[in-house]
Protein backbone atom coordinates (compact mmCIF):
# COMPACT_ATOMS: atom_id res chain seq x y z
CA UNK A 1 0.00 0.00 0.00
CA UNK A 2 1.63 3.14 -1.07
CA UNK A 3 1.12 6.35 1.55
CA UNK A 4 -1.40 4.70 3.94
CA UNK A 5 -3.51 6.93 6.27
CA UNK A 6 -0.42 8.25 9.08
CA UNK A 7 -1.87 10.94 10.95
CA UNK A 8 -2.05 12.05 14.46
CA UNK A 9 -5.58 13.63 13.92
CA UNK A 10 -9.04 12.85 11.31
CA UNK A 11 -9.90 16.16 11.48
CA UNK A 12 -12.16 15.60 7.57
CA UNK A 13 -11.68 13.74 4.35
CA UNK A 14 -11.18 16.83 1.91
CA UNK A 15 -7.19 16.55 2.74
CA UNK A 16 -7.00 13.30 2.71
CA UNK A 17 -5.32 11.41 -0.22
CA UNK A 18 -7.84 8.02 -2.33
CA UNK A 19 -4.54 5.95 -0.36
CA UNK A 20 -4.92 7.06 2.66
CA UNK A 21 -9.05 6.98 2.60
CA UNK A 22 -8.91 3.48 1.18
CA UNK A 23 -5.94 2.52 3.79
CA UNK A 24 -8.70 3.57 6.50
CA UNK A 25 -11.77 1.50 4.78
CA UNK A 26 -9.28 -1.56 4.45
CA UNK A 27 -8.61 -1.42 8.35
CA UNK A 28 -12.19 -1.41 8.87
CA UNK A 29 -13.23 -4.25 6.54
CA UNK A 30 -10.55 -6.26 9.06
CA UNK A 31 -11.95 -4.99 12.28
CA UNK A 32 -15.63 -5.88 10.90
CA UNK A 33 -14.64 -9.67 12.15
CA UNK A 34 -14.28 -8.20 15.56
CA UNK A 35 -17.54 -7.04 15.86
CA UNK A 36 -18.99 -10.58 15.06
CA UNK A 37 -17.00 -12.42 17.48
CA UNK A 38 -18.67 -13.85 21.34
CA UNK A 39 -15.83 -11.59 22.97
CA UNK A 40 -16.54 -8.09 20.72
CA UNK A 41 -12.78 -7.22 22.49
CA UNK A 42 -9.00 -7.27 21.97
CA UNK A 43 -6.64 -5.55 23.94
CA UNK A 44 -5.50 -3.45 21.54
CA UNK A 45 -5.68 0.40 22.90
CA UNK A 46 -5.74 -1.22 26.64
CA UNK A 47 -4.59 1.92 28.96
CA UNK A 48 -5.81 4.80 26.32
CA UNK A 49 -8.21 7.42 27.22
CA UNK A 50 -10.91 8.56 24.86
CA UNK A 51 -13.05 11.95 25.48
CA UNK A 52 -15.88 11.83 23.84
CA UNK A 53 -16.58 15.56 23.63
CA UNK A 54 -19.86 16.27 22.34
CA UNK A 55 -21.41 19.73 22.09
CA UNK A 56 -24.45 18.66 20.03
CA UNK A 57 -26.90 16.11 21.06
CA UNK A 58 -25.95 12.59 19.51
CA UNK A 59 -27.31 9.41 19.93
CA UNK A 60 -25.61 6.38 17.66
CA UNK A 61 -22.64 8.94 16.67
CA UNK A 62 -21.42 8.84 20.45
CA UNK A 63 -22.94 5.10 21.06
CA UNK A 64 -20.29 4.29 18.37
CA UNK A 65 -17.69 5.82 18.96
CA UNK A 66 -17.80 4.75 22.37
CA UNK A 67 -18.89 1.11 21.50
CA UNK A 68 -15.80 1.40 19.05
CA UNK A 69 -13.50 2.95 22.15
CA UNK A 70 -14.84 0.13 24.95
CA UNK A 71 -14.09 -2.84 22.11
CA UNK A 72 -10.46 -1.74 21.64
CA UNK A 73 -9.80 -1.64 25.39
CA UNK A 74 -9.58 1.70 25.78
CA UNK A 75 -11.34 3.66 28.75
CA UNK A 76 -14.19 6.41 27.03
CA UNK A 77 -15.46 9.10 29.09
CA UNK A 78 -18.56 11.03 27.16
CA UNK A 79 -18.40 14.95 28.11
CA UNK A 80 -22.24 16.41 26.34
CA UNK A 81 -22.47 19.93 26.51
CA UNK A 82 -25.65 20.01 29.66
CA UNK A 83 -23.25 19.02 31.62
CA UNK A 84 -20.27 20.75 30.71
CA UNK A 85 -18.45 23.74 31.78
CA UNK A 86 -18.79 25.59 28.62
CA UNK A 87 -22.62 26.62 30.05
CA UNK A 88 -21.09 28.03 33.09
CA UNK A 89 -18.67 30.37 30.33
CA UNK A 90 -15.25 28.66 30.26
CA UNK A 91 -14.00 29.09 26.71
CA UNK A 92 -13.77 26.35 24.38
CA UNK A 93 -10.01 25.92 24.28
CA UNK A 94 -9.78 26.47 28.02
CA UNK A 95 -12.18 23.66 28.09
CA UNK A 96 -9.76 21.78 25.77
CA UNK A 97 -6.69 22.58 27.81
CA UNK A 98 -8.42 21.55 30.74
CA UNK A 99 -9.08 17.80 29.39
CA UNK A 100 -5.38 17.73 27.91
CA UNK A 101 -3.98 18.49 31.33
CA UNK A 102 -5.97 15.01 32.69
CA UNK A 103 -3.73 13.61 29.64
CA UNK A 104 -6.42 11.70 27.23
CA UNK A 105 -4.51 9.68 23.90
CA UNK A 106 -7.87 10.89 21.84
CA UNK A 107 -10.36 13.55 21.69
CA UNK A 108 -13.66 12.66 19.84
CA UNK A 109 -15.22 16.30 18.99
CA UNK A 110 -18.84 17.23 18.09
CA UNK A 111 -19.58 20.92 17.69
CA UNK A 112 -22.00 23.41 15.95
CA UNK A 113 -19.54 25.30 14.40
CA UNK A 114 -17.38 24.66 11.64
CA UNK A 115 -13.40 24.66 12.46
CA UNK A 116 -13.62 23.56 16.33
CA UNK A 117 -11.91 20.08 15.88
CA UNK A 118 -9.23 22.32 13.81
CA UNK A 119 -8.61 24.52 16.76
CA UNK A 120 -8.64 22.20 19.26
CA UNK A 121 -6.06 20.20 17.75
CA UNK A 122 -3.45 22.82 17.81
CA UNK A 123 -3.90 22.93 21.36
CA UNK A 124 -4.13 20.06 22.28
CA UNK A 125 -1.54 16.66 22.57
CA UNK A 126 -4.20 14.38 21.77
CA UNK A 127 -4.81 12.84 18.86
CA UNK A 128 -8.37 14.68 17.89
CA UNK A 129 -10.95 12.98 15.91
CA UNK A 130 -13.95 15.19 14.23
CA UNK A 131 -17.43 13.27 14.93
CA UNK A 132 -19.27 16.26 13.13
CA UNK A 133 -18.10 20.39 12.98
CA UNK A 134 -21.19 22.74 11.81
CA UNK A 135 -21.86 22.08 8.49
CA UNK A 136 -18.31 21.73 7.39
CA UNK A 137 -17.29 17.93 7.78
CA UNK A 138 -18.24 14.39 9.56
CA UNK A 139 -15.33 12.29 8.28
CA UNK A 140 -16.80 8.94 9.71
CA UNK A 141 -20.06 9.00 8.22
CA UNK A 142 -18.42 9.42 4.59
CA UNK A 143 -16.12 6.45 5.60
CA UNK A 144 -19.14 3.96 6.81
CA UNK A 145 -21.35 5.32 4.28
CA UNK A 146 -17.87 4.20 1.86
CA UNK A 147 -17.73 0.76 3.57
CA UNK A 148 -21.65 0.17 3.06
CA UNK A 149 -21.01 1.49 -0.88
CA UNK A 150 -18.43 -0.91 -1.18
CA UNK A 151 -19.79 -4.17 0.45
CA UNK A 152 -22.71 -3.92 -1.59
CA UNK A 153 -21.18 -2.22 -5.31
CA UNK A 154 -17.92 -4.13 -4.76
CA UNK A 155 -16.16 -0.75 -5.56
CA UNK A 156 -16.81 3.22 -5.40
CA UNK A 157 -15.20 4.45 -8.76
CA UNK A 158 -17.34 4.98 -11.75
CA UNK A 159 -20.35 4.72 -9.78
CA UNK A 160 -23.38 7.38 -9.95
CA UNK A 161 -24.42 8.70 -6.64
CA UNK A 162 -27.05 10.70 -5.92
CA UNK A 163 -27.36 13.11 -2.77
CA UNK A 164 -30.42 14.79 -1.77
CA UNK A 165 -31.73 17.21 0.27
CA UNK A 166 -30.48 19.88 2.24
CA UNK A 167 -27.25 20.07 0.67
CA UNK A 168 -26.47 23.50 2.17
CA UNK A 169 -26.37 22.88 5.37
CA UNK A 170 -25.17 18.91 5.77
CA UNK A 171 -21.66 18.19 6.81
CA UNK A 172 -22.35 14.65 5.81
CA UNK A 173 -22.62 15.76 2.10
CA UNK A 174 -19.42 17.41 2.24
CA UNK A 175 -18.05 14.88 3.38
CA UNK A 176 -19.43 12.29 1.07
CA UNK A 177 -18.79 14.53 -1.50
CA UNK A 178 -15.16 14.75 -0.94
CA UNK A 179 -14.72 11.30 -0.58
CA UNK A 180 -16.76 9.72 -3.06
CA UNK A 181 -15.04 12.50 -5.91
CA UNK A 182 -11.54 11.25 -4.86
CA UNK A 183 -12.44 7.65 -5.24
CA UNK A 184 -13.36 7.98 -8.74
CA UNK A 185 -17.41 8.01 -8.61
CA UNK A 186 -20.02 10.37 -10.14
CA UNK A 187 -22.16 13.01 -7.59
CA UNK A 188 -25.14 14.93 -8.55
CA UNK A 189 -26.64 16.73 -5.69
CA UNK A 190 -30.31 17.85 -5.70
CA UNK A 191 -32.76 19.81 -2.99
CA UNK A 192 -35.06 23.14 -2.83
CA UNK A 193 -32.90 25.58 -4.79
CA UNK A 194 -32.51 27.44 -1.38
CA UNK A 195 -30.99 24.75 -0.02
CA UNK A 196 -28.82 23.58 -3.35
CA UNK A 197 -26.77 26.97 -4.20
CA UNK A 198 -26.40 26.55 -7.92
CA UNK A 199 -22.17 27.34 -7.38
CA UNK A 200 -21.87 24.84 -5.36
CA UNK A 201 -19.14 22.81 -6.68
CA UNK A 202 -16.91 25.92 -6.87
CA UNK A 203 -17.05 25.27 -3.21
CA UNK A 204 -16.39 22.07 -2.89
CA UNK A 205 -15.48 20.04 -5.34
CA UNK A 206 -15.46 21.01 -8.90
CA UNK A 207 -16.49 17.50 -10.81
CA UNK A 208 -19.92 17.62 -8.58
CA UNK A 209 -23.08 18.24 -11.16
CA UNK A 210 -25.21 19.94 -9.22
CA UNK A 211 -28.98 18.69 -10.80
CA UNK A 212 -31.86 20.50 -11.88
CA UNK A 213 -33.96 18.39 -9.92
CA UNK A 214 -34.52 15.33 -7.83
CA UNK A 215 -35.65 12.82 -10.68
CA UNK A 216 -32.46 14.01 -12.66
CA UNK A 217 -29.91 13.28 -9.91
CA UNK A 218 -31.81 9.90 -9.27
CA UNK A 219 -32.09 8.71 -12.75
CA UNK A 220 -29.60 6.09 -13.90
CA UNK A 221 -27.70 6.13 -10.09
CA UNK A 222 -26.59 3.55 -8.43
CA UNK A 223 -26.33 4.99 -5.05
CA UNK A 224 -28.80 7.21 -3.63
CA UNK A 225 -27.85 8.97 -0.52
CA UNK A 226 -30.99 10.95 1.13
CA UNK A 227 -30.08 13.94 3.86
CA UNK A 228 -31.94 14.12 7.07
CA UNK A 229 -34.19 17.37 6.68
CA UNK A 230 -33.62 19.12 9.57
CA UNK A 231 -37.23 20.14 10.83
CA UNK A 232 -36.09 23.56 12.31
CA UNK A 233 -35.16 24.87 8.54
CA UNK A 234 -38.65 24.80 7.73
CA UNK A 235 -39.11 28.33 10.55
CA UNK A 236 -36.26 29.63 8.42
CA UNK A 237 -38.43 29.97 5.25
CA UNK A 238 -35.98 27.85 3.33
CA UNK A 239 -39.00 25.69 2.10
CA UNK A 240 -42.68 26.09 2.81
CA UNK A 241 -43.98 23.52 4.95
CA UNK A 242 -42.86 19.42 5.58
CA UNK A 243 -45.56 18.22 3.65
CA UNK A 244 -44.19 20.21 0.49
CA UNK A 245 -40.78 19.25 0.85
CA UNK A 246 -41.89 15.31 1.08
CA UNK A 247 -44.16 15.97 -2.06
CA UNK A 248 -41.21 17.70 -3.85
CA UNK A 249 -38.16 16.13 -2.69
CA UNK A 250 -39.05 13.35 -1.11
CA UNK A 251 -37.65 9.96 -2.36
CA UNK A 252 -40.96 7.80 -3.07
CA UNK A 253 -41.02 3.88 -4.74
CA UNK A 254 -41.97 6.06 -7.83
CA UNK A 255 -38.57 8.30 -7.96
CA UNK A 256 -36.43 5.13 -6.74
CA UNK A 257 -37.57 2.70 -9.74
CA UNK A 258 -35.74 6.24 -12.09
CA UNK A 259 -32.55 4.30 -10.30
CA UNK A 260 -30.58 1.94 -11.56
CA UNK A 261 -32.74 -1.47 -10.90
CA UNK A 262 -30.05 -2.45 -8.12
CA UNK A 263 -29.67 0.87 -6.64
CA UNK A 264 -28.77 1.15 -3.00
CA UNK A 265 -30.29 3.60 -0.59
CA UNK A 266 -28.83 5.24 2.47
CA UNK A 267 -29.39 7.54 4.89
CA UNK A 268 -27.24 8.91 7.84
CA UNK A 269 -30.19 9.55 10.22
CA UNK A 270 -32.32 9.53 12.19
CA UNK A 271 -34.47 9.51 9.59
CA UNK A 272 -37.71 11.58 9.34
CA UNK A 273 -40.25 8.82 7.79
CA UNK A 274 -42.54 10.23 5.33
CA UNK A 275 -40.62 13.24 4.45
CA UNK A 276 -36.99 12.87 3.50
CA UNK A 277 -37.84 9.09 2.59
CA UNK A 278 -40.97 7.24 2.52
CA UNK A 279 -41.54 4.52 5.19
CA UNK A 280 -42.36 1.80 2.27
CA UNK A 281 -38.53 2.84 0.42
CA UNK A 282 -36.76 2.86 4.39
CA UNK A 283 -37.89 -0.55 4.80
CA UNK A 284 -37.55 -2.29 1.69
CA UNK A 285 -34.05 -4.60 0.93
CA UNK A 286 -32.66 -1.59 -0.97
CA UNK A 287 -32.45 0.29 2.20
CA UNK A 288 -29.00 0.05 3.94
CA UNK A 289 -29.87 2.21 6.81
CA UNK A 290 -29.17 -0.34 9.21
CA UNK A 291 -26.07 -1.43 7.64
CA UNK A 292 -24.77 1.90 7.76
CA UNK A 293 -24.92 1.92 11.40
CA UNK A 294 -23.14 -1.38 11.61
CA UNK A 295 -20.25 -0.81 9.90
CA UNK A 296 -19.88 2.67 11.68
CA UNK A 297 -18.80 0.67 14.85
CA UNK A 298 -15.53 -0.82 12.52
CA UNK A 299 -15.12 2.81 11.17
CA UNK A 300 -14.99 4.03 14.28
CA UNK A 301 -12.24 1.16 15.80
CA UNK A 302 -9.99 1.24 12.59
CA UNK A 303 -9.87 5.02 12.81
CA UNK A 304 -9.43 5.02 16.57
CA UNK A 305 -6.65 2.60 16.19
CA UNK A 306 -4.92 4.59 13.29
CA UNK A 307 -4.98 7.93 14.88
CA UNK A 308 -4.65 6.56 18.65
CA UNK A 309 -2.99 3.19 18.76
CA UNK A 310 0.60 3.95 17.65
CA UNK A 311 2.71 6.41 17.93
CA UNK A 312 2.94 8.03 14.47
CA UNK A 313 5.52 10.70 15.98
CA UNK A 314 8.16 8.65 16.61
CA UNK A 315 8.60 7.20 13.07
CA UNK B 1 13.28 -7.01 1.94
CA UNK B 2 16.55 -8.08 1.67
CA UNK B 3 17.18 -4.93 -0.46
CA UNK B 4 15.84 -2.27 1.57
CA UNK B 5 17.22 -3.67 4.40
CA UNK B 6 20.89 -3.83 3.01
CA UNK B 7 21.34 -7.45 4.14
CA UNK B 8 23.87 -9.93 3.30
CA UNK B 9 22.95 -12.87 1.90
CA UNK B 10 24.57 -15.70 3.72
CA UNK B 11 23.62 -19.18 3.18
CA UNK B 12 20.36 -20.95 2.32
CA UNK B 13 19.49 -23.87 4.88
CA UNK B 14 16.29 -25.33 3.51
CA UNK B 15 15.66 -25.97 -0.41
CA UNK B 16 12.15 -26.89 -2.05
CA UNK B 17 12.67 -30.38 -1.36
CA UNK B 18 13.95 -29.92 2.05
CA UNK B 19 11.27 -27.72 3.04
CA UNK B 20 8.73 -30.59 1.76
CA UNK B 21 10.44 -33.05 3.67
CA UNK B 22 10.12 -31.49 6.77
CA UNK B 23 6.78 -29.86 6.65
CA UNK B 24 5.59 -33.86 5.91
CA UNK B 25 7.76 -34.84 9.00
CA UNK B 26 5.25 -32.27 10.75
CA UNK B 27 2.44 -33.57 9.71
CA UNK B 28 3.30 -37.11 10.93
CA UNK B 29 4.26 -35.77 14.09
CA UNK B 30 1.46 -34.05 14.20
CA UNK B 31 -1.00 -37.04 13.79
CA UNK B 32 1.45 -39.20 16.02
CA UNK B 33 1.08 -37.21 18.90
CA UNK B 34 -2.50 -36.85 18.70
CA UNK B 35 -3.66 -40.19 17.68
CA UNK B 36 -5.35 -38.96 14.36
CA UNK B 37 -6.37 -35.87 13.09
CA UNK B 38 -10.12 -35.99 15.01
CA UNK B 39 -10.74 -33.03 17.20
CA UNK B 40 -7.29 -31.11 15.30
CA UNK B 41 -7.80 -27.51 14.55
CA UNK B 42 -4.14 -26.21 12.75
CA UNK B 43 -4.50 -22.36 13.31
CA UNK B 44 -1.93 -20.56 11.13
CA UNK B 45 -0.23 -17.28 11.93
CA UNK B 46 -0.33 -14.56 9.66
CA UNK B 47 1.25 -14.04 7.36
CA UNK B 48 3.31 -16.63 6.79
CA UNK B 49 2.43 -19.53 9.01
CA UNK B 50 -0.82 -18.95 6.58
CA UNK B 51 0.72 -21.25 3.59
CA UNK B 52 2.67 -23.39 6.20
CA UNK B 53 -0.44 -24.29 7.88
CA UNK B 54 -2.28 -25.00 4.58
CA UNK B 55 0.17 -27.42 3.44
CA UNK B 56 0.79 -29.70 7.15
CA UNK B 57 -3.00 -29.58 6.71
CA UNK B 58 -3.06 -31.04 3.10
CA UNK B 59 -0.09 -33.67 4.11
CA UNK B 60 -2.55 -34.69 7.31
CA UNK B 61 -5.38 -35.07 5.04
CA UNK B 62 -3.36 -37.65 2.74
CA UNK B 63 -1.85 -39.38 5.47
CA UNK B 64 -5.25 -39.63 7.84
CA UNK B 65 -7.89 -39.13 5.10
CA UNK B 66 -9.91 -36.55 6.78
CA UNK B 67 -9.56 -32.72 6.30
CA UNK B 68 -8.49 -31.25 10.13
CA UNK B 69 -10.14 -27.60 10.98
CA UNK B 70 -8.64 -25.13 9.44
CA UNK B 71 -7.86 -21.32 10.81
CA UNK B 72 -6.35 -18.45 10.60
CA UNK B 73 -4.97 -15.53 13.16
CA UNK B 74 -3.79 -12.32 12.77
CA UNK B 75 -2.27 -10.99 16.13
CA UNK B 76 -1.59 -6.98 15.36
CA UNK B 77 -4.82 -6.11 17.82
CA UNK B 78 -2.54 -8.33 20.22
CA UNK B 79 0.93 -7.16 19.94
CA UNK B 80 2.41 -5.83 23.15
CA UNK B 81 4.59 -3.10 21.66
CA UNK B 82 2.12 -0.81 19.42
CA UNK B 83 2.70 2.09 21.17
CA UNK B 84 6.38 1.72 20.53
CA UNK B 85 6.63 -0.13 17.25
CA UNK B 86 5.71 3.49 15.38
CA UNK B 87 3.65 4.08 12.49
CA UNK B 88 0.55 1.34 12.77
CA UNK B 89 1.16 -1.79 11.27
CA UNK B 90 -1.67 -3.48 9.21
CA UNK B 91 -4.36 -4.75 10.85
CA UNK B 92 -5.45 -8.36 9.01
CA UNK B 93 -8.66 -10.35 9.45
CA UNK B 94 -8.58 -13.32 11.71
CA UNK B 95 -10.69 -16.20 10.59
CA UNK B 96 -11.65 -18.87 13.13
CA UNK B 97 -15.10 -20.02 11.48
CA UNK B 98 -15.79 -23.23 13.57
CA UNK B 99 -15.53 -22.88 17.54
CA UNK B 100 -12.35 -23.68 18.80
CA UNK B 101 -13.80 -24.91 21.84
CA UNK B 102 -12.76 -28.68 23.58
CA UNK B 103 -10.31 -28.86 20.39
CA UNK B 104 -6.71 -29.76 19.72
CA UNK B 105 -5.64 -26.43 18.41
CA UNK B 106 -2.31 -26.27 16.40
CA UNK B 107 -0.82 -22.97 16.28
CA UNK B 108 1.68 -22.64 13.35
CA UNK B 109 4.07 -20.08 12.19
CA UNK B 110 7.30 -20.07 10.29
CA UNK B 111 9.82 -18.81 12.23
CA UNK B 112 10.02 -19.12 16.22
CA UNK B 113 12.22 -16.24 17.12
CA UNK B 114 11.25 -14.42 20.43
CA UNK B 115 8.14 -16.26 21.68
CA UNK B 116 6.17 -12.89 21.79
CA UNK B 117 4.22 -13.69 18.27
CA UNK B 118 2.89 -16.77 20.48
CA UNK B 119 2.11 -14.96 23.00
CA UNK B 120 -0.19 -12.72 21.37
CA UNK B 121 -1.74 -15.73 19.69
CA UNK B 122 -2.57 -17.46 22.68
CA UNK B 123 -4.06 -14.71 23.68
CA UNK B 124 -6.16 -14.17 21.41
CA UNK B 125 -7.59 -17.81 21.00
CA UNK B 126 -8.77 -17.90 24.63
CA UNK B 127 -10.83 -14.71 23.42
CA UNK B 128 -12.31 -17.47 21.21
CA UNK B 129 -12.90 -20.27 23.34
CA UNK B 130 -11.19 -22.89 25.45
CA UNK B 131 -9.30 -25.78 23.39
CA UNK B 132 -8.81 -28.77 24.91
CA UNK B 133 -4.76 -28.37 24.25
CA UNK B 134 -3.09 -26.03 22.25
CA UNK B 135 0.88 -26.90 20.74
CA UNK B 136 2.80 -25.24 18.67
CA UNK B 137 4.44 -26.07 15.67
CA UNK B 138 7.56 -24.16 13.73
CA UNK B 139 9.52 -24.87 10.21
CA UNK B 140 12.65 -22.95 11.64
CA UNK B 141 13.20 -22.79 15.45
CA UNK B 142 16.25 -19.91 16.59
CA UNK B 143 16.89 -21.47 19.42
CA UNK B 144 16.04 -21.12 22.87
CA UNK B 145 18.69 -18.44 23.85
CA UNK B 146 16.53 -15.74 22.13
CA UNK B 147 13.47 -16.95 23.69
CA UNK B 148 12.00 -13.91 25.77
CA UNK B 149 8.78 -15.80 27.38
CA UNK B 150 8.55 -19.11 28.61
CA UNK B 151 7.13 -20.82 25.14
CA UNK B 152 8.76 -23.45 23.31
CA UNK B 153 7.86 -25.54 20.04
CA UNK B 154 5.99 -28.50 19.85
CA UNK B 155 6.83 -29.92 16.44
CA UNK B 156 10.08 -28.16 14.90
CA UNK B 157 10.79 -28.42 11.63
CA UNK B 158 14.82 -27.35 12.30
CA UNK B 159 16.55 -25.92 14.68
CA UNK B 160 18.95 -22.98 13.24
CA UNK B 161 20.71 -21.53 16.34
CA UNK B 162 21.51 -17.63 14.72
CA UNK B 163 22.86 -14.10 16.33
CA UNK B 164 20.91 -11.55 16.91
CA UNK B 165 21.87 -9.63 13.93
CA UNK B 166 21.06 -12.47 11.58
CA UNK B 167 17.45 -12.48 9.79
CA UNK B 168 16.03 -16.16 8.73
CA UNK B 169 13.78 -15.72 5.71
CA UNK B 170 11.01 -18.39 4.72
CA UNK B 171 10.26 -17.55 1.14
CA UNK B 172 7.11 -19.71 -0.05
CA UNK B 173 5.58 -18.96 -3.01
CA UNK B 174 2.31 -17.73 -1.75
CA UNK B 175 4.59 -14.25 -1.59
CA UNK B 176 8.14 -15.15 -3.14
CA UNK B 177 9.54 -16.67 -6.73
CA UNK B 178 11.39 -19.62 -4.88
CA UNK B 179 10.54 -21.78 -1.60
CA UNK B 180 13.48 -21.78 0.71
CA UNK B 181 14.78 -20.74 3.68
CA UNK B 182 17.41 -18.01 3.63
CA UNK B 183 19.84 -16.32 6.62
CA UNK B 184 20.37 -12.97 6.05
CA UNK B 185 22.98 -10.56 8.30
CA UNK B 186 22.36 -7.03 9.14
CA UNK B 187 25.97 -5.51 8.08
CA UNK B 188 27.42 -4.31 11.28
CA UNK B 189 27.90 0.10 11.33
Amino acid sequence: MDKPFRRRDLLGIRNLSAAEIIGILDTAENFREVNTREIKKVPTLRGKTIINLFFEASTRTRTSFELAAKRLSADAVNISVSSSALTKGETLIDTALNLDAMSPDCIVVRHSSAGVPHQLAKVSKAAIVNAGDGANEHPTQALLDAMTIREHKGKIENLQVAIVGDILHSRVARSNIHLLTKLGASVRVAGPKTLVPNDFQFIVEKDLHVAANVEEAIDGADVVMILRIQRERQDSAYFPTLREYAIHYGLTQERLDLAKSDAIVLHPGPMNRGIEIASDVADSSRSLILDQVKYGVAVRMAVLYLTTGGNPSSE
Amino acid sequence: MADELNLVEKSKIMDNARMKRALSRLASEIVEENQGAKDLYLVGIRRRGVPIAERIAKKIEELEGVQPLFGIIDITLYRDDLSTVGANPIVNRTELDEDISDKIVVLIDDVLYTGRTIRAALDQLMDFGRPQKVQLAVLIDRGREHRELPIQADYIGKTVPTKKAEIIKVMLKEYDDEEAVWIYERPSE
